[in-house]
């Protein structure tokens, strides 16, 4: 089966759902986002019928669109990412609800459970990208639905905020990229990554510095979108005010897309001459990002914060990855990360929607006591913070391990110094959390709530989750050969 | 295909899922002990020393073949006496727990838990996994000292945790830059493998991977300056997670400095000079090490003499005692490799019995200030009997396995004579030092044992109980591993072979 129409079946599911969700009465709503989890899983069970390799050359897709193995386990990504979303939004949408006046109830809640399978389709796109303006078009369809969903409660001036300063950034880094693009064009005369890659190998190195100008404003707008630091200013607002499932959709979807771009267009870009420059800036960026996700992340109080540093602290650890990926082990290593990543995110998110739901606020004292108020869910937290926080037999060690092999191997000693002081911090915050859940007393506000109701569809993906980060955490090869060729 | 050793690990593991599902939790903790002790017996019993490979009970299961990373389990002769300690310690201390217990079914899983964290550790052949078993401990250790912990528990709690994390993580690095070090088409993590790597001459870390992996293991067992986590996490936890954390898994640091660095290391990298003083001095890593260990016993032997706490002196006293292991691990011969190795596990037990009876204490007294107690032996002659032996037991007195070890490491460091002259060598002195740290320890055990004991009994002490009987079991049966090996460490000996 062709790749592509994979993004239609979604594109058209998205389209679907948008209009029948007008024929649905406001209390079902639900349905709208059932009927979202149920085609999406659908079209992931069909991408394993879609085989990775290359598009024949007469393919009208061929000079931009890219059926690698990188993409095909990223648009699986994408599509898993989604569900989860959903599930995530199914679970918050009381409180969506909450912020929307409308003249019935449920009014607006079906976009948004219909958009983030656009986003979905978007992100699909990106991660197959090999072309600049595919990369550009492809990219604004994901920010696009994300400037709506961000301020989707209209009510809640924090979410208005977010949204606020998550399209002027947006519009920002989209202007960076426009004009990186076009500077890279000036000097090469394509747009094409590989064409780029096989002109530079022929251009005269008195050329580069132009080349690197517009490579560097590539690289400012993707560092805007992974959350890479001096770019990572407007993540705490935008995470904290965003409705949760967007939050944990941005921090997981958008950023693992992100970062398959800045591979693509790192690896164009490594020429002699030209390679050493971008990998000792995305080094110290990396340091930078390092140092400042996991420094800000300690005095956090609100868990959303938290969790936003701390989504900065993993991108530095994904960049020191990408710094290093002249080594070969270097690749699998990244993607490994961006997995787990997905799998102890997601899971620290459904609980927190839970809490957050239940309790009516989102700081890191509403988990106070949740040990004894709630063992099942206090034990998937703990799961999720052992997992960020990198404790052995879960899936957050072997991607730790796997970056720290490939930088040692890559000799950048003073970044593997750098992490292991953001380990040993990520080691605080995150077991704040924990300290919060097993030893503090409940909180008295929150007495009366004895327990969480969690439906049959979250405890599924709880418990799917939690597997997940083990099974990964002793079996780390079940993603690996994704990667790594036989 | 089943193997004993992965039993072993899953006893106390199935223990733990029991004890978390609040199915009786302190039964079936100690039903798992025991049969984990039981287990442990019927492998060492099973063990041959004289078999021509030395590595029994070994299974493997692939994980990352490419990586050259499999799940290896084994024993040798060091494995079994790491197990036989874990195992004693670990119904030592199930057994020696309060009987009333807020959330009994959390505390006893997390105990358990820490213990198959060790016990996985000591059955590992595969650096990975052993790294990995370890690290898995650290948790319920956070849990414990945090909810059930007493004093300034928190403080404790966050201090030991994040110090000993990064401890670990300097750890990884080094087991990486090991792994790095081979050649490029035989890369492993199997202990077995890269001892005969290095052996061969195939294996070259340099200077900066031995100092990442004595550094890790230093911080994880409290070498001298790194040791301020010790004391106050062994003073604010609860019983028997003081009793796990400095009996056994405090151990896997000497156990990973026996294991791999050791054999692995040639002699010439420790007699490389690293670092040059004015005045001509240069120093090298051993030499850096013997001025560590003068830290770890004068130093700290003196911090321990002033405490006025007994859980304080006892964690104090558990960070000295290090400085012989070290001084053993230094030694480099025979002698000192197999004294340290007695020594491990004698520290571990007759560690464990005084925390256990500073658990009674205070559980009887309500405190365990020197000056608030005095002249129990008259109210609880058993238990003032048990603490003398298990004090006698720590200064390393002839007929427990203390003494055994210490003589043995005293013999092997003393060895390295100075061929050139007759005075005495840089080690020839420290030995002397850490002679002195004997009698050092005899002062501040024998004086908590007075204050504590003898003496007038002050007018606030309500009259106590002496120990029943279930509560001196676990003691008797750490004290009569210690007695047992004490008067006969050819039991252990005969397993041990540097």
């Amino acid at each position: 089966m062709e790749a592509i129409y994979l993004e239609i079946a979604v594109i058209c599911l998205g389209i679907f759902l948008l209009l029948f969700e007008a024929f649905i009465p406001g209390a079902e709503k639900r349905v709208v986002g059932l009927a979202g989890i149920v085609g999406l899983t659908a079209v992931l069970v069909a991408s394993f019928w879609v085989h990775p390799g290359e598009l024949p050359a007469n393919s009208p897709l061929a000079p931009f669109y890219s059926v690698d193995a990188v993409a095909i386990f990223f648009k699986q990504f994408s599509l898993v990412a989604t569900i989860l979303v959903l599930v995530l939004s199914l679970d918050f949408a009381s409180v969506v609800e909450r912020f929307i006046p409308g003249a019935s109830k449920g009014a607006g809640l079906g976009e948004f459970f219909a958009l983030p399978i656009l986003s979905c389709a978007g992100l699909m796109f990106l991660v197959s990208a090999t072309d600049f303006i595919f990369i550009f078009v492809a990219l604004e369809f994901v920010t696009i639905s994300f400037y709506v969903l961000v301020a989707y409660m209209r009510r809640n001036s924090a979410c208005l905020e977010a949204g606020v300063k998550y399209l002027i950034l947006g519009a920002l880094s989209t202007g960076f990229l426009v004009y990186g693009i076009t500077w890279i064009f000036g000097m090469t005369g394509q747009t094409n990554l590989a064409a780029i890659h096989a002109v530079l190998l022929q251009m005269p190195p008195v050329t580069y510095p132009a080349v690197l100008f517009g490579l560097a404003l590539v690289i400012v707008s993707l560092g805007f979108k992974v959350g890479a630091v001096p770019f990572q200013f407007w993540i705490p607002d935008v995470y904290q005010g965003a409705p949760t499932p967007i939050t944990a959709f941005l921090s997981v979807g958008s950023k693992a897309a992100g970062f398959v771009v800045l591979y693509r267009v790192v690896e164009t870009f490594m020429v002699p001459g030209l390679g050493e420059k971008l990998l000792m800036v995305i080094g110290v960026i990396a340091g930078a990002t390092l140092i400042f996700g996991n420094l800000a992340a300690l005095p956090q109080k609100n868990f959303k914060r938290l969790m936003a540093y701390s989504s900065v602290a993993h991108a530095g650890y994904l960049l020191m990855g990408l710094a290093s990926i002249q080594v070969l082990t270097a690749e699998p290593a990244m993607f490994f990360y961006l997995t787990g990543y997905l799998i102890m995110t997601f899971l620290a998110f459904i609980v927190m929607t839970l809490v957050s739901v239940a309790v009516g606020a989102d700081d890191i004292s509403s988990f106070n006591g949740l040990g004894k108020k709630a063992p099942g869910l206090a034990l998937a937290m703990l799961v999720a913070m052992l997992s960020l926080s990198g404790i052995p037999f879960t899936v957050g060690f072997f991607a730790k391990f796997f970056i720290f092999e490939a930088a040692i191997q890559s000799g950048l000693y003073v970044l593997v110094g750098i992490g292991v002081l953001s380990v040993a911090c990520g080691f605080y915050y995150y077991l704040k959390i924990v300290r919060a859940m097993y030893w503090l007393p409940v909180n008295e506000a929150h007495e009366s709530l004895v327990s969480i109701p969690v439906s049959y569809l979250t405890r599924a993906m709880i418990g799917l989750l939690i597997a997940a980060t083990f099974v990964l955490g002793v079996y780390p090869g079940l993603i690996l050969r994704f990667f790594v060729q036989p | 295909m089943i193997s004993p050793l992965f039993c072993l690990i899953l006893l106390p593991v199935l223990g733990a899922i029991f004890a978390f599902a609040n199915v009786a939790p302190r039964k079936v903790a100690l039903t798992s002990a025991i049969a984990t002790l039981l287990a442990t017996l019927g492998v060492a019993w099973f063990y041959n020393p004289a078999a021509a490979d030395k590595f029994q009970f070994v299974t493997q299961w692939s994980v990352l073949p490419d990586w050259g990373l499999n799940f290896t389990l084994g024993v040798d002769g060091l494995g079994v006496v790491m197990l036989l300690l874990s195992a004693l310690v670990l119904v030592g201390a199930v057994w020696s727990s309060p009987k009333v217990v807020d959330r009994a079914g959390l505390f006893y899983g997390n105990v358990l838990l820490i213990a198959a964290g060790g016990i996985g550790a000591f059955a590992s052949l595969d650096v990975f996994f052993f790294y990995a078993f370890h690290e898995l401990a650290l948790i319920p250790t956070f849990l414990l000292i945090g909810i059930w912990g007493s004093g300034d528990r928190q403080a404790a709690a966050w201090k030991a945790t994040v110090y000993l994390a990064t401890g670990s993580f300097v750890l990884l690095l080094g087991i990486i830059g090991l792994y790095l070090s081979c050649p490029e088409n035989s890369r492993t993590f199997d202990m077995r493998e890269l001892v005969q790597l290095a052996q061969g001459g195939h294996l070259s870390p340099g200077i900066p991977v031995y100092v990442l992996l004595f550094l890790g293991f230093g911080i994880l067992v409290s070498l001298f300056p790194f040791h301020t986590w010790a004391p106050q996490a062994y003073a604010c936890a609860p019983v028997p997670a003081a009793m796990l954390h400095a009996g056994v898994l405090k151990k896997f640091g000497l156990y990973g400095l026996l294991r791999i660095v050791v054999p692995i290391f040639p002699t010439g990298i420790t007699e490389a000079t690293v670092l040059t003083l004015p005045g001509e001095i240069s120093l090298n890593l051993t030499d850096i090490l013997l001025i560590l260990i003068v830290g770890n016993i004068l130093f700290v032997g003196l911090v321990t003499i002033s405490q006025k706490r007994l859980d304080w002196m006892l964690g104090y006293s558990s960070v000295m005692h290090m400085g012989y292991m070290f001084l053993g691990i230094a030694s480099l011969n025979q002698l000192g490799l197999t004294g340290t190795a007695i020594l491990i596990f004698a520290h571990g037990l007759s560690i464990a019995a005084l925390f256990a009876l500073a658990g009674e204490l205070r559980q009887r007294t309500g405190t365990l200030e020197f000056s608030q107690l005095g002249g129990l032996a008259r109210q609880a002659p058993v238990m003032g009997l048990l603490f003398g032996f298990a004090v006698m037991a720590s200064v390393g007195l002839p007929g427990f396995a203390n003494f055994a070890g210490e003589v043995l490491v005293f013999f092997g460091a003393f060895a390295h004579s100075n061929p050139e002259t007759t005075q005495f060598s840089g080690f020839q002195w420290v030995t002397v030092v850490a002679v002195w740290g004997v009698v050092m320890s005899a002062v501040y055990m024998l004086r908590a044992y007075r204050k504590i004991f003898f003496g007038e009994v002050p007018a606030k002490l309500a009259p106590i109980t002496d120990m029943t009987w279930s509560e001196r079991a676990p003691i008797f049966l750490l004290l009569a591993g210690l007695m047992i090996v004490g008067f006969y460490p050819k039991l252990l000996i005969s397993f041990l072979n540097f």
